[in-house]
Protein backbone atom coordinates (compact mmCIF):
# COMPACT_ATOMS: atom_id res chain seq x y z
CA UNK A 1 0.00 0.00 0.00
CA UNK A 2 1.44 3.33 -1.01
CA UNK A 3 0.32 6.78 0.06
CA UNK A 4 -1.43 8.37 -2.93
CA UNK A 5 -2.23 12.09 -2.59
CA UNK A 6 -4.02 12.09 -5.96
CA UNK A 7 -7.04 10.50 -4.30
CA UNK A 8 -7.42 13.64 -2.23
CA UNK A 9 -7.10 15.99 -5.19
CA UNK A 10 -9.60 14.02 -7.19
CA UNK A 11 -12.27 14.39 -4.51
CA UNK A 12 -11.41 17.92 -3.48
CA UNK A 13 -14.91 19.40 -4.15
CA UNK A 14 -16.59 16.80 -1.91
CA UNK A 15 -13.99 17.29 0.79
CA UNK A 16 -14.52 21.04 0.73
CA UNK A 17 -18.27 20.57 0.93
CA UNK A 18 -17.90 18.15 3.85
CA UNK A 19 -15.61 20.60 5.63
CA UNK A 20 -18.20 23.30 5.05
CA UNK A 21 -20.96 21.22 6.63
CA UNK A 22 -18.75 20.43 9.62
CA UNK A 23 -17.78 24.07 10.08
CA UNK A 24 -21.37 25.28 9.74
CA UNK A 25 -22.77 22.69 12.18
CA UNK A 26 -19.94 23.31 14.61
CA UNK A 27 -20.33 27.11 14.61
CA UNK A 28 -24.13 27.03 14.70
CA UNK A 29 -24.16 24.34 17.39
CA UNK A 30 -21.68 26.34 19.42
CA UNK A 31 -23.66 29.59 19.04
CA UNK A 32 -26.92 27.90 20.05
CA UNK A 33 -25.13 26.03 22.82
CA UNK A 34 -23.71 29.26 24.24
CA UNK A 35 -27.10 30.95 24.03
CA UNK A 36 -29.04 28.09 25.64
CA UNK A 37 -26.24 27.41 28.10
CA UNK A 38 -26.22 31.03 29.25
CA UNK A 39 -30.00 30.99 29.56
CA UNK A 40 -29.90 27.77 31.60
CA UNK A 41 -27.19 29.11 33.93
CA UNK A 42 -29.10 32.36 34.40
CA UNK A 43 -32.42 30.60 35.08
CA UNK A 44 -30.70 28.30 37.56
CA UNK A 45 -29.19 31.30 39.35
CA UNK A 46 -32.29 33.47 39.57
CA UNK A 47 -35.21 31.07 39.14
CA UNK A 48 -35.31 29.43 42.55
CA UNK A 49 -35.13 25.76 43.47
CA UNK A 50 -38.11 24.69 41.37
CA UNK A 51 -36.26 25.68 38.22
CA UNK A 52 -32.74 24.92 39.40
CA UNK A 53 -33.38 21.27 40.30
CA UNK A 54 -34.88 19.97 37.00
CA UNK A 55 -32.41 21.96 34.92
CA UNK A 56 -29.55 20.70 37.05
CA UNK A 57 -30.74 17.13 36.56
CA UNK A 58 -30.97 17.61 32.78
CA UNK A 59 -27.44 19.01 32.68
CA UNK A 60 -26.12 16.08 34.71
CA UNK A 61 -27.79 13.52 32.41
CA UNK A 62 -26.44 15.24 29.29
CA UNK A 63 -22.94 15.44 30.73
CA UNK A 64 -23.09 11.90 32.06
CA UNK A 65 -24.00 10.09 28.84
CA UNK A 66 -21.96 9.69 25.64
CA UNK A 67 -22.80 12.04 22.77
CA UNK A 68 -22.99 9.02 20.48
CA UNK A 69 -25.89 7.60 22.49
CA UNK A 70 -27.65 10.96 22.75
CA UNK A 71 -27.56 11.48 19.01
CA UNK A 72 -28.76 7.91 18.40
CA UNK A 73 -31.67 8.49 20.75
CA UNK A 74 -32.72 11.73 19.05
CA UNK A 75 -32.38 10.36 15.52
CA UNK A 76 -33.76 6.85 15.90
CA UNK A 77 -35.86 7.39 19.04
CA UNK A 78 -37.34 10.74 17.96
CA UNK A 79 -39.85 9.24 15.48
CA UNK A 80 -41.42 7.23 18.34
CA UNK A 81 -42.50 10.46 20.02
CA UNK A 82 -43.37 12.14 16.74
CA UNK A 83 -40.12 13.96 16.12
CA UNK A 84 -38.70 12.94 12.74
CA UNK A 85 -35.77 15.08 11.78
CA UNK A 86 -33.49 15.02 8.78
CA UNK A 87 -29.87 14.25 9.59
CA UNK A 88 -28.62 17.86 9.46
CA UNK A 89 -31.28 19.48 11.69
CA UNK A 90 -31.10 16.48 13.99
CA UNK A 91 -27.33 16.82 14.17
CA UNK A 92 -27.59 20.53 14.89
CA UNK A 93 -30.19 19.95 17.61
CA UNK A 94 -28.11 17.21 19.23
CA UNK A 95 -24.90 19.21 19.09
CA UNK A 96 -26.56 22.37 20.47
CA UNK A 97 -28.12 20.61 23.44
CA UNK A 98 -24.94 18.71 24.20
CA UNK A 99 -22.97 21.98 24.00
CA UNK A 100 -25.56 23.85 26.08
CA UNK A 101 -25.15 21.41 28.98
CA UNK A 102 -21.43 22.10 29.16
CA UNK A 103 -21.67 25.82 28.45
CA UNK A 104 -24.25 26.21 31.21
CA UNK A 105 -21.69 24.84 33.67
CA UNK A 106 -19.06 27.25 32.36
CA UNK A 107 -21.42 30.20 32.83
CA UNK A 108 -22.44 28.93 36.26
CA UNK A 109 -18.79 29.03 37.28
CA UNK A 110 -18.53 32.44 35.62
CA UNK A 111 -21.40 33.80 37.70
CA UNK A 112 -19.86 32.35 40.82
CA UNK A 113 -16.49 33.95 40.03
CA UNK A 114 -17.81 37.51 40.35
CA UNK A 115 -17.57 38.72 43.97
CA UNK A 116 -21.05 39.19 45.41
CA UNK A 117 -20.08 42.67 46.58
CA UNK A 118 -19.83 43.84 42.96
CA UNK A 119 -23.48 42.87 42.52
CA UNK A 120 -24.44 44.53 45.81
CA UNK A 121 -22.73 47.74 44.70
CA UNK A 122 -24.92 47.70 41.60
CA UNK A 123 -28.07 47.04 43.64
CA UNK A 124 -27.28 49.93 45.96
CA UNK A 125 -26.92 52.25 42.97
CA UNK A 126 -30.32 51.24 41.66
CA UNK A 127 -29.34 48.95 38.78
CA UNK A 128 -31.97 46.33 37.93
CA UNK A 129 -31.02 42.64 37.91
CA UNK A 130 -30.95 42.71 34.12
CA UNK A 131 -28.64 45.75 34.08
CA UNK A 132 -26.41 44.05 36.64
CA UNK A 133 -26.11 40.97 34.41
CA UNK A 134 -25.42 43.01 31.29
CA UNK A 135 -23.13 45.71 32.69
CA UNK A 136 -21.35 43.93 35.55
CA UNK A 137 -21.63 40.14 35.60
CA UNK A 138 -21.12 39.38 31.89
CA UNK A 139 -18.09 41.64 31.33
CA UNK A 140 -16.52 40.55 34.61
CA UNK A 141 -16.91 36.84 33.92
CA UNK A 142 -15.71 37.15 30.31
CA UNK A 143 -12.07 36.51 31.12
CA UNK A 144 -12.98 33.60 33.40
CA UNK A 145 -15.26 31.82 30.91
CA UNK A 146 -13.14 32.37 27.81
CA UNK A 147 -10.45 29.66 28.24
CA UNK A 148 -12.89 26.82 29.12
CA UNK A 149 -15.18 28.01 26.30
CA UNK A 150 -12.42 27.72 23.71
CA UNK A 151 -11.51 24.35 25.15
CA UNK A 152 -15.12 23.22 24.84
CA UNK A 153 -15.30 24.55 21.28
CA UNK A 154 -12.37 22.30 20.38
CA UNK A 155 -14.04 19.29 21.99
CA UNK A 156 -17.29 20.05 20.15
CA UNK A 157 -15.55 20.14 16.79
CA UNK A 158 -14.13 16.70 17.39
CA UNK A 159 -17.43 15.37 18.77
CA UNK A 160 -19.14 16.58 15.60
CA UNK A 161 -17.46 13.64 13.83
CA UNK A 162 -19.95 11.46 15.70
CA UNK A 163 -22.69 12.94 13.49
CA UNK A 164 -21.42 10.70 10.69
CA UNK A 165 -23.26 7.90 12.48
CA UNK A 166 -26.61 9.45 11.53
CA UNK A 167 -25.42 10.10 7.95
CA UNK A 168 -24.93 13.85 8.24
CA UNK A 169 -22.85 14.68 5.13
CA UNK A 170 -20.07 16.24 7.16
CA UNK A 171 -16.31 15.86 6.98
CA UNK A 172 -15.92 12.43 8.56
CA UNK A 173 -18.81 10.94 6.56
CA UNK A 174 -17.49 12.37 3.29
CA UNK A 175 -13.86 11.44 3.73
CA UNK A 176 -14.62 7.94 5.05
CA UNK A 177 -16.80 7.34 2.00
CA UNK A 178 -13.98 8.43 -0.28
CA UNK A 179 -11.68 6.07 1.59
CA UNK A 180 -13.96 3.09 1.03
CA UNK A 181 -14.75 4.04 -2.51
CA UNK A 182 -11.12 4.44 -3.58
CA UNK A 183 -9.81 1.79 -1.25
CA UNK A 184 -7.54 4.48 0.23
CA UNK A 185 -8.21 4.29 3.97
CA UNK A 186 -4.84 5.56 5.14
CA UNK A 187 -5.01 8.70 2.99
CA UNK A 188 -8.55 9.39 4.14
CA UNK A 189 -7.87 9.00 7.85
CA UNK A 190 -4.66 11.00 7.59
CA UNK A 191 -6.44 13.83 5.77
CA UNK A 192 -9.27 13.83 8.31
CA UNK A 193 -6.83 14.23 11.18
CA UNK A 194 -5.04 17.07 9.42
CA UNK A 195 -8.20 19.05 8.64
CA UNK A 196 -9.58 18.72 12.18
CA UNK A 197 -6.24 19.67 13.62
CA UNK A 198 -5.92 22.78 11.42
CA UNK A 199 -9.39 24.00 12.46
CA UNK A 200 -8.64 23.31 16.14
CA UNK A 201 -5.35 25.16 15.90
CA UNK A 202 -7.07 28.20 14.32
CA UNK A 203 -9.76 28.19 17.02
CA UNK A 204 -7.17 27.93 19.80
CA UNK A 205 -5.14 30.81 18.37
CA UNK A 206 -8.24 32.97 18.06
CA UNK A 207 -9.09 32.15 21.65
CA UNK A 208 -5.64 33.15 22.88
CA UNK A 209 -5.85 36.39 20.93
CA UNK A 210 -9.20 37.21 22.52
CA UNK A 211 -7.79 36.39 25.94
CA UNK A 212 -4.90 38.80 25.47
CA UNK A 213 -7.28 41.51 24.34
CA UNK A 214 -9.55 40.99 27.33
CA UNK A 215 -6.69 40.96 29.81
CA UNK A 216 -5.96 44.62 29.13
CA UNK A 217 -7.95 45.31 32.23
CA UNK A 218 -6.70 43.09 34.98
CA UNK A 219 -8.81 42.20 37.92
CA UNK A 220 -8.19 44.10 41.11
CA UNK A 221 -7.07 42.06 44.07
CA UNK A 222 -9.99 42.65 46.36
CA UNK B 1 -35.46 68.75 65.84
CA UNK B 2 -36.78 67.62 62.50
CA UNK B 3 -37.73 64.13 61.43
CA UNK B 4 -34.87 61.66 61.72
CA UNK B 5 -33.23 60.73 58.39
CA UNK B 6 -33.53 57.06 59.25
CA UNK B 7 -35.65 55.58 61.95
CA UNK B 8 -35.41 51.94 63.01
CA UNK B 9 -38.11 50.37 65.15
CA UNK B 10 -37.99 46.94 66.83
CA UNK B 11 -35.75 45.55 64.13
CA UNK B 12 -34.94 41.85 64.40
CA UNK B 13 -32.65 40.00 62.02
CA UNK B 14 -32.32 36.25 62.02
CA UNK B 15 -30.09 34.05 59.89
CA UNK B 16 -31.70 30.63 60.10
CA UNK B 17 -32.08 29.93 63.78
CA UNK B 18 -29.54 32.44 65.08
CA UNK B 19 -30.74 35.93 65.92
CA UNK B 20 -28.05 38.45 65.02
CA UNK B 21 -30.02 41.62 65.81
CA UNK B 22 -32.52 41.86 68.63
CA UNK B 23 -35.14 44.58 68.95
CA UNK B 24 -33.05 47.44 67.59
CA UNK B 25 -34.45 50.96 67.96
CA UNK B 26 -32.35 53.71 66.43
CA UNK B 27 -32.85 57.21 65.09
CA UNK B 28 -30.28 58.61 62.70
CA UNK B 29 -30.41 62.41 62.93
CA UNK B 30 -30.33 64.37 59.70
CA UNK B 31 -27.10 66.15 58.79
CA UNK B 32 -25.17 64.36 61.51
CA UNK B 33 -22.60 61.58 61.69
CA UNK B 34 -23.84 58.49 63.49
CA UNK B 35 -21.28 55.83 64.33
CA UNK B 36 -21.95 52.20 65.12
CA UNK B 37 -19.23 50.63 67.21
CA UNK B 38 -18.86 47.29 68.90
CA UNK B 39 -16.84 44.08 68.84
CA UNK B 40 -16.74 41.76 65.84
CA UNK B 41 -19.94 39.78 65.50
CA UNK B 42 -21.94 42.35 67.45
CA UNK B 43 -24.22 42.88 64.45
CA UNK B 44 -23.21 46.42 63.51
CA UNK B 45 -22.43 45.57 59.89
CA UNK B 46 -25.66 43.57 59.60
CA UNK B 47 -27.59 46.55 60.95
CA UNK B 48 -25.97 48.82 58.37
CA UNK B 49 -26.72 46.30 55.60
CA UNK B 50 -30.36 46.31 56.72
CA UNK B 51 -30.37 50.10 56.32
CA UNK B 52 -29.05 49.65 52.76
CA UNK B 53 -31.65 46.91 52.21
CA UNK B 54 -28.88 44.47 51.32
CA UNK B 55 -30.31 42.36 54.14
CA UNK B 56 -34.02 42.18 54.75
CA UNK B 57 -34.99 42.59 58.36
CA UNK B 58 -36.92 39.63 59.79
CA UNK B 59 -39.15 41.89 61.89
CA UNK B 60 -39.58 45.58 62.54
CA UNK B 61 -39.67 48.69 60.40
CA UNK B 62 -37.18 51.05 58.87
CA UNK B 63 -38.24 54.43 57.54
CA UNK B 64 -36.06 56.74 55.45
CA UNK B 65 -37.13 60.40 55.63
CA UNK B 66 -40.56 59.20 56.65
CA UNK B 67 -40.92 56.62 53.87
CA UNK B 68 -40.99 52.90 54.64
CA UNK B 69 -37.98 50.94 53.40
CA UNK B 70 -38.84 47.51 52.02
CA UNK B 71 -41.74 46.70 54.31
CA UNK B 72 -44.72 48.58 55.66
CA UNK B 73 -47.50 47.86 58.10
CA UNK B 74 -50.85 47.50 56.35
CA UNK B 75 -54.23 48.46 57.78
CA UNK B 76 -54.50 45.09 59.54
CA UNK B 77 -51.19 45.69 61.24
CA UNK B 78 -49.42 43.05 59.15
CA UNK B 79 -45.95 43.49 57.73
CA UNK B 80 -46.08 43.66 53.95
CA UNK B 81 -43.41 43.96 51.28
CA UNK B 82 -43.41 47.05 49.08
CA UNK B 83 -43.26 46.78 45.27
CA UNK B 84 -39.75 46.62 43.79
CA UNK B 85 -39.94 50.03 42.10
CA UNK B 86 -40.90 51.69 45.36
CA UNK B 87 -38.10 49.92 47.20
CA UNK B 88 -35.65 51.20 44.58
CA UNK B 89 -37.00 54.74 44.94
CA UNK B 90 -36.41 54.78 48.70
CA UNK B 91 -33.03 53.09 48.34
CA UNK B 92 -31.97 55.76 45.85
CA UNK B 93 -31.76 58.22 48.73
CA UNK B 94 -29.03 56.09 50.26
CA UNK B 95 -25.40 55.73 49.17
CA UNK B 96 -23.33 52.78 50.36
CA UNK B 97 -19.57 52.39 50.78
CA UNK B 98 -18.19 48.90 51.36
CA UNK B 99 -15.23 47.55 53.27
CA UNK B 100 -13.96 45.85 50.09
CA UNK B 101 -14.66 48.92 47.87
CA UNK B 102 -16.47 46.70 45.33
CA UNK B 103 -15.41 48.75 42.34
CA UNK B 104 -16.12 47.11 39.00
CA UNK B 105 -12.71 46.02 37.69
CA UNK B 106 -13.60 46.28 34.00
CA UNK B 107 -14.44 49.98 34.22
CA UNK B 108 -12.15 52.94 34.78
CA UNK B 109 -12.60 55.20 37.80
CA UNK B 110 -14.67 57.50 35.61
CA UNK B 111 -16.68 54.55 34.27
CA UNK B 112 -17.41 53.34 37.80
CA UNK B 113 -18.63 56.74 38.93
CA UNK B 114 -20.70 57.52 35.83
CA UNK B 115 -22.20 54.03 35.33
CA UNK B 116 -25.38 54.40 37.39
CA UNK B 117 -26.01 57.89 36.02
CA UNK B 118 -25.95 56.43 32.51
CA UNK B 119 -27.77 53.11 32.98
CA UNK B 120 -30.17 53.94 35.80
CA UNK B 121 -30.84 57.64 35.33
CA UNK B 122 -30.38 57.71 31.54
CA UNK B 123 -28.14 60.78 31.73
CA UNK B 124 -26.35 61.28 28.39
CA UNK B 125 -22.77 59.99 28.41
CA UNK B 126 -21.05 63.38 28.19
CA UNK B 127 -23.10 64.90 30.98
CA UNK B 128 -22.77 61.78 33.15
CA UNK B 129 -18.99 61.87 32.80
CA UNK B 130 -18.93 65.57 33.55
CA UNK B 131 -20.87 64.98 36.74
CA UNK B 132 -18.64 62.02 37.58
CA UNK B 133 -15.56 64.22 37.17
CA UNK B 134 -16.99 66.69 39.70
CA UNK B 135 -17.16 63.88 42.26
CA UNK B 136 -13.73 62.52 41.40
CA UNK B 137 -12.32 66.03 41.81
CA UNK B 138 -14.04 66.26 45.17
CA UNK B 139 -12.27 63.14 46.43
CA UNK B 140 -9.01 64.40 44.92
CA UNK B 141 -8.74 61.88 42.09
CA UNK B 142 -9.46 63.92 38.97
CA UNK B 143 -6.04 62.89 37.62
CA UNK B 144 -6.87 59.20 38.05
CA UNK B 145 -10.15 59.21 36.10
CA UNK B 146 -8.82 56.96 33.33
CA UNK B 147 -7.24 54.41 35.66
CA UNK B 148 -8.68 50.95 36.24
CA UNK B 149 -9.22 49.88 39.87
CA UNK B 150 -6.26 47.50 39.65
CA UNK B 151 -4.04 50.50 38.91
CA UNK B 152 -5.13 52.36 42.04
CA UNK B 153 -4.07 52.01 45.68
CA UNK B 154 -6.62 50.78 48.21
CA UNK B 155 -7.16 54.29 49.53
CA UNK B 156 -7.71 55.64 46.03
CA UNK B 157 -10.11 52.80 45.25
CA UNK B 158 -12.15 53.58 48.33
CA UNK B 159 -12.26 57.27 47.41
CA UNK B 160 -13.52 56.32 43.93
CA UNK B 161 -16.16 54.17 45.62
CA UNK B 162 -17.22 57.17 47.72
CA UNK B 163 -17.38 59.33 44.57
CA UNK B 164 -19.46 56.63 42.89
CA UNK B 165 -22.03 56.73 45.70
CA UNK B 166 -22.01 60.56 45.81
CA UNK B 167 -22.61 60.84 42.06
CA UNK B 168 -26.26 59.95 42.56
CA UNK B 169 -26.69 62.77 45.12
CA UNK B 170 -27.87 60.57 48.00
CA UNK B 171 -29.33 62.17 51.10
CA UNK B 172 -27.71 59.61 53.37
CA UNK B 173 -24.33 57.87 53.13
CA UNK B 174 -23.64 54.52 54.76
CA UNK B 175 -20.08 53.38 55.40
CA UNK B 176 -19.37 49.74 56.26
CA UNK B 177 -15.92 49.63 57.82
CA UNK B 178 -14.55 51.80 55.02
CA UNK B 179 -10.94 51.71 56.22
CA UNK B 180 -10.66 48.15 57.56
CA UNK B 181 -9.08 46.84 54.36
CA UNK B 182 -6.50 49.65 54.28
CA UNK B 183 -3.12 50.05 55.91
CA UNK B 184 -2.82 52.95 58.39
CA UNK B 185 -1.15 55.25 55.89
CA UNK B 186 -4.02 54.95 53.40
CA UNK B 187 -6.67 55.09 56.10
CA UNK B 188 -6.01 58.80 56.60
CA UNK B 189 -6.89 59.88 53.07
CA UNK B 190 -10.25 58.09 53.23
CA UNK B 191 -11.06 59.49 56.66
CA UNK B 192 -10.22 62.97 55.39
CA UNK B 193 -12.76 62.66 52.59
CA UNK B 194 -15.31 61.47 55.13
CA UNK B 195 -14.51 64.40 57.43
CA UNK B 196 -15.11 66.83 54.56
CA UNK B 197 -18.43 65.17 53.80
CA UNK B 198 -19.42 65.44 57.45
CA UNK B 199 -18.47 69.12 57.47
CA UNK B 200 -20.78 69.69 54.50
CA UNK B 201 -23.65 68.38 56.56
CA UNK B 202 -24.10 64.98 54.91
CA UNK B 203 -26.12 62.52 56.97
CA UNK B 204 -23.76 59.63 57.59
CA UNK B 205 -23.93 56.26 59.30
CA UNK B 206 -20.48 54.81 59.85
CA UNK B 207 -19.58 51.34 61.04
CA UNK B 208 -15.96 51.60 62.01
CA UNK B 209 -13.20 50.34 64.21
CA UNK B 210 -11.69 53.82 64.03
CA UNK B 211 -12.68 54.83 67.53
CA UNK B 212 -10.68 58.04 67.13
CA UNK B 213 -12.77 59.01 64.11
CA UNK B 214 -15.98 58.14 65.91
CA UNK B 215 -14.99 60.20 68.92
CA UNK B 216 -13.88 63.27 66.97
CA UNK B 217 -16.25 63.35 63.97
CA UNK B 218 -19.26 61.41 65.26
CA UNK B 219 -22.24 63.28 66.68
CA UNK B 220 -23.95 60.16 67.89
CA UNK B 221 -22.35 56.90 68.96
CA UNK B 222 -24.21 53.61 69.23
CA UNK B 223 -22.60 50.67 70.96
CA UNK B 224 -23.69 47.20 69.93
CA UNK B 225 -22.87 43.95 71.64
CA UNK B 226 -24.15 40.48 70.81
CA UNK B 227 -26.93 41.77 68.60
CA UNK B 228 -28.25 44.28 71.08
CA UNK B 229 -27.92 48.03 70.93
CA UNK B 230 -26.66 48.72 74.44
CA UNK B 231 -26.79 52.51 74.28
CA UNK B 232 -26.76 55.52 72.02
CA UNK B 233 -25.59 59.03 72.78
CA UNK B 234 -23.20 61.85 71.93
CA UNK B 235 -19.50 60.96 72.23
CA UNK B 236 -19.07 63.23 75.24
CA UNK B 237 -21.58 61.10 77.11
CA UNK B 238 -20.60 57.70 75.77
CA UNK B 239 -16.89 58.08 76.39
CA UNK B 240 -17.24 60.00 79.67
CA UNK B 241 -16.36 58.13 82.82
CA UNK B 242 -17.68 56.12 84.46
CA UNK B 243 -18.47 54.01 81.45
CA UNK B 244 -20.61 50.96 80.98
CA UNK B 245 -18.40 47.97 81.94
CA UNK B 246 -18.87 46.29 78.54
CA UNK B 247 -17.78 49.46 76.71
CA UNK B 248 -14.86 49.90 79.09
CA UNK B 249 -13.75 46.36 78.28
CA UNK B 250 -14.17 47.03 74.55
CA UNK B 251 -12.22 50.30 74.66
CA UNK B 252 -9.39 48.65 76.60
CA UNK B 253 -8.53 46.71 73.49
CA UNK B 254 -8.03 50.02 71.65
CA UNK B 255 -5.67 51.61 74.15
CA UNK B 256 -2.62 50.60 72.21
CA UNK B 257 -4.24 51.35 68.89
CA UNK B 258 -4.38 55.12 68.73
CA UNK B 259 -7.35 55.79 70.92
CA UNK B 260 -5.30 56.37 74.03
CA UNK B 261 -6.68 59.87 74.41
CA UNK B 262 -9.91 58.32 75.56
CA UNK B 263 -8.30 56.44 78.40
Amino acid sequence: MIFDPNVILKHLPEIISGTGVTLALWLAGMALGILIGFLVATLRRYGGRLIDLPLGLAVEVLRGTPFLIQIFLVYYGGPFIGISLDPIPCGLLGLSIYAAAYYSEIFRAGYASVPHGHVEAGECLGLTQFQIIRRILLPEMALIVLPPSVNLAVILLKESAVLSIITVPELTTTVSAIGSQEYAFLEAIFLLAIIYWVIVECAARLGRLAETRLSTFRFAAS
Amino acid sequence: MTLPAISVRSLVKRFGTSTVLQEIDLDVPEGKVSCLIGPSGSGKSTLLRCLAFLEEASEGMITVNGEALGFFENSKGERERLPAAQIRAVRSQIGMVFQQFNLWPHMTALGNVSEALKTVHKVPKAEAEERAMVQLTKVGLANRAGHYPSQLSGGQQQRVAIARALALSPKIMLFDEPTSALDPELTGEVLNVMRELAAEGMTMVVVSHEIGFAATVGHQISFLDQGRLLFTGPPSEIFAKPRHPRLEQFLDTYLDRGASMLA
